[in-house]
């Protein structure tokens, strides 16, 4: 049996159901067809233990786009907003950062972390304009290439003389450099570190983690939040407007491959051989997957797939899951601060150290975490007076050199307990289940080529103009009725929906 | 070679299999470097050579050219991904001439595409694209390998080269059309005689393991001993590419991935090559960018010219008149008088829509008479056809000369 619509989604991450759900408020028939049984992608939530669940994949909230939300006027409830980051230090004088204001370090670096903060989020909101715009290409002559370049090179104008020539000297520079210049408090410096490097194959001294640390403030100010329920409420949400719009979502579906005829697409064909037709097919999976698994490189032309392949995508973040019997105690905080996102990575020096391993396989001995404790807030996550925590952990190798196994999995993880006891010396006696996601499961569990979160490093090489890769950054591959509306496109990965809108955006304008 | 030493920089220039032989002959000792081996400009005499060529037979080494073996269950498949052409009409045993584009439908280079056996090609290019091939192989069940060490290759070409091969025991002469290939035995090693060449006229190249090289060369030229046959080296070529109207990479183009400046590279279609171009085909390399180029027009137009006078214009600009208001439209890209054709001929690449064949152009050339310059504006006719086209060329059964 064969249907026909007028667009297909590969895959139900929340960018495919932001563009199904745009499409279909435009009239479209949209199809979204999703490989695993939960909608949501990498944002979902999922029981891990018997009675404990959490965000399997992403877990704080800090870019869902104003302008999503206010498109498909969803309805998001919080667990947690505008969440304090607590910095564990190791000698119990932890330091809490909100905004801009910094509290436990001296005078001169709240002051200076003062002007920090008020700089970077100056070039942030410059960044913040072009997450929701199509990028310009390069070299064409079309006008309206022309005009979202020229804004650019306004807007970087706009900043003033000064500003405009330290955002060109930050721009491509290291985080580490900057924050040793500025503060004293190491640990202020390492929880900065940790913001630039969280989901990258990143250490602080290395270029381009000034650029992931603004992307990471890009997107809402540097606000982080807990959806009420997990992120999998986010995407339940995205997908019952979508569902309101019209649109068909049909899980357990993996796609096979993209059918294509006469060198334009044509439809998709499912693992368990059903086959779609449609004009257009928007590809949710990243660039790596959708041409050389989806497609077929054969399709595209030889300097497209190599600028593919050469795409850097290999993710570095574990995702821990802990069932607690209780809250564990952590000398220096409160109870209430179990609502906040704390963080470890007690200096910069800590974080590349950390960094140091992953470059040839092997996993950091002492890695950065961030933590969080969604439970304490959302009891329908844990059985009461029970609690779970959900931490991401860096950095561990996509590609182990041994290989990932249980075995290895289990050194990793009791490494991992190890560094948090160091704060929480009585977790290990609370802990009744554990699960560990490296890359590699992540790879597996929510199909990400290299298990990297943004589906491709975000660096200046595969950023604005040239993400995915050049020649394809407005969304169109380079075969006729293909798009790419996941993180992989521009801006990037978070939960924010930018790509999917953006999408959405182009391939409305395709029929105009 | 063992496996290892051809993966390693070899320091100071090859040797073909056939040096020992060229070096017997040599009187004029004037060699240049082409792709890491040393290759004669001349051996005796550039004149007498070139003549060989239009005359009797001429035998020119043609190992240093760039060889790839391609084979694989997807070979097909991924030469008319990678060639513009239609590989599927190229059966076993053809020889065709290519062409290969970068994805924005700029030449990378041209060469000769042999289907060896079914599945099984060799392709022939002036320059290395071993990278190029790897990254065209993604996605593809196929294997590419480097294999110019590997072949010996002369080029036997000339009026009396089907006699000299008959001599030496070729068998199937008769059979083998122009861009035919065959398999024979030659002292026990298998010999591929192929009816190609970049001369334009009747001729052969010949291909066989490097240990029967030096063997091959002696019965070849004691088989050529009444023919005529003389060993030749590049300026005698040369001057018979032009004649034939072939494009040579670095004179007519620029490899694309050579390139630095927008607008340096060339297209087929603007290089006279529409008709390697197969829009059919639903994928290849270069495809979208000129379909595009087709719809919208090209910049550049190649142009065989037939220039008045006879001082070879070389490096000469190309203007559409004579005098007023002269801006140049192109240049010359290659020039040499012709010996056999008595004309004055060039190649050479002008804007669109100068060059229409059958249009006239001036062509300012400078030349030196006893230390001081002279310069002379001469009118050029825009031809159509190759300058040198002999009926032998491709008459079947090839003539006893």
């Amino acid at each position: 049996m064969t249907d026909r619509y007028d667009a297909i989604v590969i895959g139900a991450g929340h960018n495919g159901l932001v563009c199904s759900a745009l499409l279909a408020k435009a009239g479209y028939k949209v199809l979204v067809l999703e490989a695993n049984t939960q909608v949501g992608g990498a944002a979902v939530t999922r029981e891990f233990a018997p009675g404990f669940s959490v965000s399997a994949c992403a877990h704080l909230l800090y870019q869902l786009q104003p302008e999503v939300i206010r498109d498909l006027s969803l309805r998001v409830k919080f667990a947690s907003e505008d969440m304090t980051t607590i910095a564990l230090a190791a000698d119990g004088k932890h330091i809490r950062m909100r905004g801009d204001s910094v509290e436990g370090v001296s005078d001169d670096d709240a002051a200076s972390y003062r002007s920090f903060d008020k700089r970077m989020q100056r070039f942030a909101k410059l960044l913040r304009t072009y997450l929701n715009k199509t990028p310009p290409r390069l070299g064409t002559r079309k006008l309206r290439d022309l005009v979202t370049l020229a804004r650019l090179g306004f807007d970087v104008r706009r900043l003033g003389k000064t500003e405009m020539r330290e955002f060109f000297r930050l721009i491509g520079m290291n985080i580490h450099d900057e924050v040793d210049e500025r503060f004293e408090s190491p640990t202020l410096k390492g929880a900065i570190c940790l913001d630039a490097i969280l989901g990258t194959h990143l250490g602080p001294r290395s270029p381009n983690t000034i650029l992931t640390y603004l992307y990471r403030l890009a997107g809402n100010g540097g606000q982080v939040a807990v959806p009420l329920g997990g992120m999998g409420s986010v995407a339940d949400e995205l997908a019952s407007t979508a569902r309101s719009a019209g649109v068909t979502i049909r899980t357990d579906m993996p796609v096979k491959r993209i059918v294509v005829d006469n060198g334009r697409v044509r439809g998709v064909e499912t693992s368990s051989g059903e086959s779609f037709e449609s004009h257009n097919v928007i590809s949710n999976a990243d660039p790596k997957r959708t041409i050389f698994e989806l497609l077929g490189a054969r399709h595209v032309e030889t300097g497209f797939a190599r600028r593919i392949e050469n795409i850097r995508m290999q993710g570095n973040a574990a995702k821990l899951h802990l069932a607690l019997d209780g809250l564990p105690d952590i000398p220096g905080l409160m109870k209430k601060d179990f609502a906040e996102r704390i963080v470890i990575a007690p200096d910069e020096h800590y974080v590349e150290r950390a960094f140091n391993p992953v470059k040839y396989g092997a996993c950091s001995p002492q890695p950065v975490i961030e933590m969080t404790f969604p439970s304490f807030r959302d009891s329908s996550l844990a059985p009461t007076g029970k609690h779970v925590l959900s931490a991401v952990v860096q950095y561990a190798p996509y590609a182990s050199k041994d290989g990932w196994s249980d075995a290895a999995r289990d050194t990793f993880l009791k490494d991992v307990i190890k560094t948090i006891a160091a704060y929480a010396p009585d977790i290990e006696s609370r802990i009744s289940a554990s699960e560990l996601l490296t890359p590699a499961d992540i790879e597996r569990e929510f199909h990400i080529t290299g298990g990297h979160w943004h589906h491709g490093e975000l660096t200046l090489d595969q950023f604005l103009f040239v993400r995915p890769v050049g020649g394809a950054a407005q969304y169109r591959m380079p075969i006729d009725g293909l798009y790419l509306c996941g993180a992989g496109a521009h801006p990037g990965g978070g939960i924010s929906g930018a790509a999917g809108r953006n999408a959405a955006r182009e391939i409305l304008r395709e029929k105009s | 070679m063992s496996p290892r030493s051809k993966h390693e920089v070899q320091q100071g220039r090859l040797r073909s299999p056939f040096h020992s032989r060229m070096q017997a002959l040599d009187t004029l000792n004037t060699w240049h470097e082409w792709k890491g081996y040393t290759s004669p400009d001349a051996l005796y005499c550039e004149d007498l050579e070139y003549f060989a060529i239009r005359n009797s037979t001429a035998v020119f080494d043609l190992t240093p050219m760039t060889k790839y073996r391609i084979t694989g269950a997807d070979a097909e498949a991924y030469l008319n991904r990678l060639l513009t052409r239609d590989m599927s009409k190229i059966a076993p045993g053809r020889v065709a001439y290519a062409v290969w584009c970068d994805d924005q439908g700029k030449v990378i280079d041209d060469g000769t595409i042999f289907h060896l056996r079914k599945g099984e090609y060799r392709l022939c290019s002036q320059e290395r694209h071993y990278a190029w091939l790897l990254a065209a192989a993604l996605g593809f069940d196929v294997s590419i390998e480097h294999e110019t060490e590997d072949v010996a290759a002369l080029a036997v070409q000339g009026p009396t080269s089907a006699s000299v091969l008959r001599n030496l025991g070729v068998a199937g002469l008769d059979e083998l059309k122009p861009f035919n290939l065959i398999h024979v035995d030659f002292q026990g090693e298998q010999l591929m005689v192929s009816r190609t060449g970049f001369t334009g006229d009747l001729g052969y190249e010949l291909w066989i393991t490097p240990d029967k090289a030096e063997a091959l060369w002696d019965a070849l030229f004691e088989a050529g001993r009444l023919h005529g046959i003389r060993a030749i080296g590049t300026t005698a070529l040369e001057a018979a590419r032009i004649e034939a109207g072939f494009l040579a990479a670095y004179h007519e183009f620029l490899p694309a991935d050579e390139t630095v400046r927008t607008g340096r590279s060339r297209s087929p279609l603007e290089l006279g090559l529409d008709w390697l171009v197969d829009f059919k085909k639903p994928n290849f390399n270069g495809r979208r960018a000129l379909a595009e180029e087709k719809r919208s027009g090209s910049t550049w137009r190649l142009v065989k010219l037939d220039i008045e006078g006879n001082k070879p214009a070389h490096n000469a600009y190309i203007y559409a008149k004579a005098r007023g208001n002269r801006s140049e439209i192109g240049f010359i890209t290659s020039a040499a008088w012709s010996p056999v054709c008595k004309q004055n001929i060039a190649l050479g690449t002008v804007r669109t829509p100068h060059g229409k064949p059958g249009s006239t152009v001036w062509v300012e050339i400078y030349y030196q008479r006893e230390m001081h310059w002279a310069r002379k504006m001469a009118k050029a006719m825009v031809v159509d056809k190759a300058f040198w086209f002999p009926p032998r060329r491709s008459a079947m059964p090839p003539g006893p000369y």
